[in-house]
């Protein structure tokens, strides 16, 4: 047992910090959510120089060999500046299913673009109906001469307007929940017959509809083996649940700090605020919280790689659900403590809360994943 | 950064793990088992073993007889003993006043009183808190006032004390006593060491509301204390109060006794049947409330187990023990009430130790075994958890001073 990091792990993350720190202020920010790519083509490139694009790979891949910490240390670092770049959608979940399971070329030219920063690629996977289970797919594939058809409509896709390239689930046999009969396939953003229907989170990134009717790709662009990508698509979702854990955490610990500044400076009664007991015990919860989620945070990085497939999900399920609420109760608290303020759009308070509300809304929220956990009891 | 114990950690484990299979004693064991209460004689002789082996104290340094564990050693340790039910370790002695005779004592202090606690030969109790002092313990009145007799210098001791555990088998007593009541209330505290065996000493039982007598008073009249039996300064007591309190929240998180109580639960939801006959586990309404218990049990292990492995770096635990005491308690009091829920009318009949009111102690079904019969007394026994040792509202007190600087 060891909860020591390395010297790589704290040298990236701090050179990560300070470059956020110096050129990615609150208000640089909401600049860029107002500019039509909707993030910062310089910052980046700025991760691909740091190696953060690079990290999670393996070095035959052009990746710096990371694992899951590394992974979690980075995803809390952006989640305390609330960065827009869509390293979740392009590394955490693109990436890892490249690697995983794409053919040899697959991995050397999108990997390489993926690392380079030249390449940002979009995982579209969840559907109408299916709402949070991830074993739904009505979406079509269909042999076509050499290759393939691809049909279908695909929700809240993550990063899918900046993406040169989409990860695109189809069914190649079976009906929409089955397990067995999912396929994936790589599919050019620009491709005929492909729609990127673009908007705005609630939280300022950017997602959307991906609508595909009769699109042809060739026989290359299948990534993995026909009819059995799901196991794969899961494990990406659960490394993407991990991230988000990581960021949800990020994201705690600068509303903690906004909060925690803004009760002590904050006069009313001829006092700050932050002497009011009530306000106190509050601010003492959140800290709690946050903490303990922490904890949980760090408990999907170290089991999310599990071999055990069950044991990997009965314990990203507990973190998510678990962050799920602390980010609740400490995004509630913050808004609340700042009073009137803490309902603008001027504080990057409101901003903090609205991401750690869309977290908890991606890839199955709290209720999801206690269900999930609650039922893995019957199988123990 | 790694979760999962390295080889010589398991190995510890498994060391540990079949010690305490080999030399925990078969009726100890059984009345474990079925949830009856050893009293002072199981504690005793489970100490004296642990003793033996050299395993008396797990945190204590080795030059008064530890083993010279570290923390996670330490963690593994309670684990396995949570899990093999054996009889708590007497917090009293080992963990609270034993730190601060090592810290604050002199050597007469130390080479008396050590041995002794690890040995189990003295049973400790402890006087901290009295009727008018609660949660605001620097208040405290009860007055010892320093005089000269034939005998020597002493203190002459009057007031009362409560709230203590096990107190009816104490031979001595730790009492916050007040020496001055000069400037500042916390400036007038002494920290004595009084026989239990003293004239003038009345030890009266509180029965609490689970019928069961835990907790005492203890009043003192005119009770002598031999100057010698201060424990460092004259009316700098409630530094040596301070220390003790946070060495008394770090254990109190009760990581793997709840652990053992999830296990429990668990093992009942499956027994026991739901309101379609089915096992109330596949209730899922019922389910999730262990599932939800069971992830806040996870948070806190690790968060212990990161915090106990900062406290190796640096000694003394600080006030993020706060954060496990709040957290560790009410898991305690979840668990407790889920095992009562669990019984369903079952958690209704009150058998006072696993008898009826006839004195006999036949199970009442087949489903309600002996052992189940206390189960809602510990739902009501465990509402002190998030109470002693610093209220949870003190704790957050702390935690915004302390932590946050509020």
């Amino acid at each position: 047992m060891d909860f020591n990091l390395t010297e790589e792990q704290t040298a990236i993350q701090d050179s990560l910090k300070r470059y956020l720190a110096k050129d990615y202020a609150f208000e640089q920010r909401r600049a860029l959510t107002k500019t039509p790519l909707g993030h910062s083509a310089e910052a980046w490139a700025t991760y691909a120089e740091l190696g953060i694009l690079a990290l999670p790979f393996p070095e035959s891949a052009g990746g710096l060999g990371g694992n899951a910490v590394d992974t979690m240390l980075i995803a809390e670092t952006l989640g305390a500046s609330l960065a827009l770049e869509p390293f979740l959608s392009t590394v955490v979940l693109s990436g890892s299913l490249i690697n995983e399971i794409g053919t040899p070329a697959q991995r050397d030219t999108l990997l390489a673009g993926i690392t380079q920063g030249t390449l940002q690629v979009a995982l579209a996977h969840g559907e109408p109906g299916a709402r949070y289970a991830t074993n739904h797919v009505a979406a079509t594939a269909k042999k076509d001469g050499a290759g393939w058809s691809l049909s279908g409509h695909k929700v809240v896709v993550l990063g899918a307007p900046s993406a040169d390239k989409l990860l695109v689930s189809a069914r190649t046999s079976g009906s929409a929940f089955d397990t067995n009969g999912v396929s994936l396939f790589v599919v050019d953003a620009k491709a005929a017959g492909v729609t990127v229907r673009a908007y705005a989170t609630q939280d300022s990134q950017r997602a959307g509809e991906v609508l595909l009717k009769d699109v042809k790709v060739g026989a290359d662009a299948l990534v993995g083996a026909v009819n059995q990508a799901l196991p794969a698509i899961e494990h990406a979702i659960d490394r993407g649940i991990a991230a988000l854990c990581a960021e949800a955490v990020g994201v705690m610990a600068a509303l903690n700090a906004a909060t925690l500044e803004y009760l002590k400076t904050r006069k009313q009664f001829g006092q700050p605020i932050g002497k009011f007991q009530a306000l106190q015990h509050r601010m003492a919860e959140m800290a709690i919280a946050t903490e303990h989620a922490r904890s949980m945070a760090l408990l999907a990085a170290v089991k999310v790689e599990s071999a055990d497939v069950a044991e990997r999900r009965r314990n990203v399920s507990a973190a998510k659900a678990y962050i799920g609420q602390s980010a609740r109760t400490v995004g509630q608290g913050a808004v609340q403590m700042h009073g009137g303020m803490g309902v603008t759009d001027e504080l990057i308070v409101s901003h903090f809360f609205k991401r750690l509300t869309v977290i908890n809304a991606t890839f199955g929220d709290a209720d999801h994943h206690l269900g999930k956990f609650s039922d893995s009891l019957l199988a123990a | 950064m790694n979760l999962d114990y390295s080889p010589e950690e398991q190995e510890f484990r498994d060391e540990v793990r079949s010690f305490i299979q080999a030399n925990l004693p078969a009726d100890i064991r059984d009345r474990a088992k079925t949830g009856g209460r050893g009293g002072k004689d199981d504690i005793v002789r489970w100490q004296k073993i642990l003793y033996e082996k050299g395993w008396g104290a797990s945190s204590w340094p080795e030059q008064y007889g530890g083993p010279g564990w570290n923390a996670v050693q330490r963690h593994i340790f309670e684990d396995e003993c949570a899990e093999a039910g054996t009889p708590m370790q007497l917090p009293f002695g080992l963990k609270m006043v034993a730190p601060v005779i090592m810290r604050f004592g002199n050597e007469a202090q130390k080479s008396y009183f050590l041995p002794r606690i690890i040995s189990a030969e003295d049973w400790w109790c402890q006087g901290y808190s009295e009727p008018g002092a609660g949660s605001d313990l620097a208040s405290l009145k009860t007055r010892a006032v320093r005089g000269t007799d034939a005998e020597g210098e002493h203190y002459i001791v009057n007031g009362q004390k409560t709230w203590n555990t096990l107190g009816q088998y104490a031979d001595w007593i730790f009492c916050l006593v007040r020496t001055s009541t000069e400037g500042r209330q916390q400036e007038g505290i002494s920290f004595l060491l009084i026989d239990m065996k003293t004239p003038g000493i009345t030890v009266k039982p509180i029965i609490m509301l689970d019928g069961e007598h835990e907790v005492n008073e203890v009043w003192f009249d005119n009770v002598r204390v031999p100057v010698e039996n201060r424990v460092g300064d004259e009316n700098k007591g409630w530094t040596y109060a301070k220390f003790l309190l946070g060495h008394e929240r770090t254990g109190i998180a009760g990581v793997g006794r709840s652990k053992a109580a999830l296990r429990r639960l668990k093992s009942l939801a499956r027994r026991q049947a739901g309101d379609n006959g089915k096992p109330l586990i596949e209730d899922q309404r019922f389910r999730d409330r262990i599932a939800q218990v069971e992830m806040e049990l996870m948070a806190l292990e690790i968060t212990n187990l990161k915090l106990i492995s900062e406290e190796g770096k640096a000694h003394a635990p600080g006030p993020e023990a706060s954060m496990l005491k709040i957290k560790g308690s009410e898991i305690q009091q979840t668990l407790t009430e889920l095992c009562m829920q669990a019984l369903g009318p079952y958690s209704v009949p009150w058998l006072h130790d696993g008898q009826d009111l006839a004195g006999s102690s036949q199970p009442l079904a087949e489903s309600f075994t002996v052992r189940d019969a206390g189960t809602s007394g510990a739902y009501f026994n465990t509402r002190k958890t998030t109470i002693y040792g610093g209220s949870s509202e003190i704790q957050k007190n702390i935690i915004s001073q302390m932590i946050l600087g509020l």
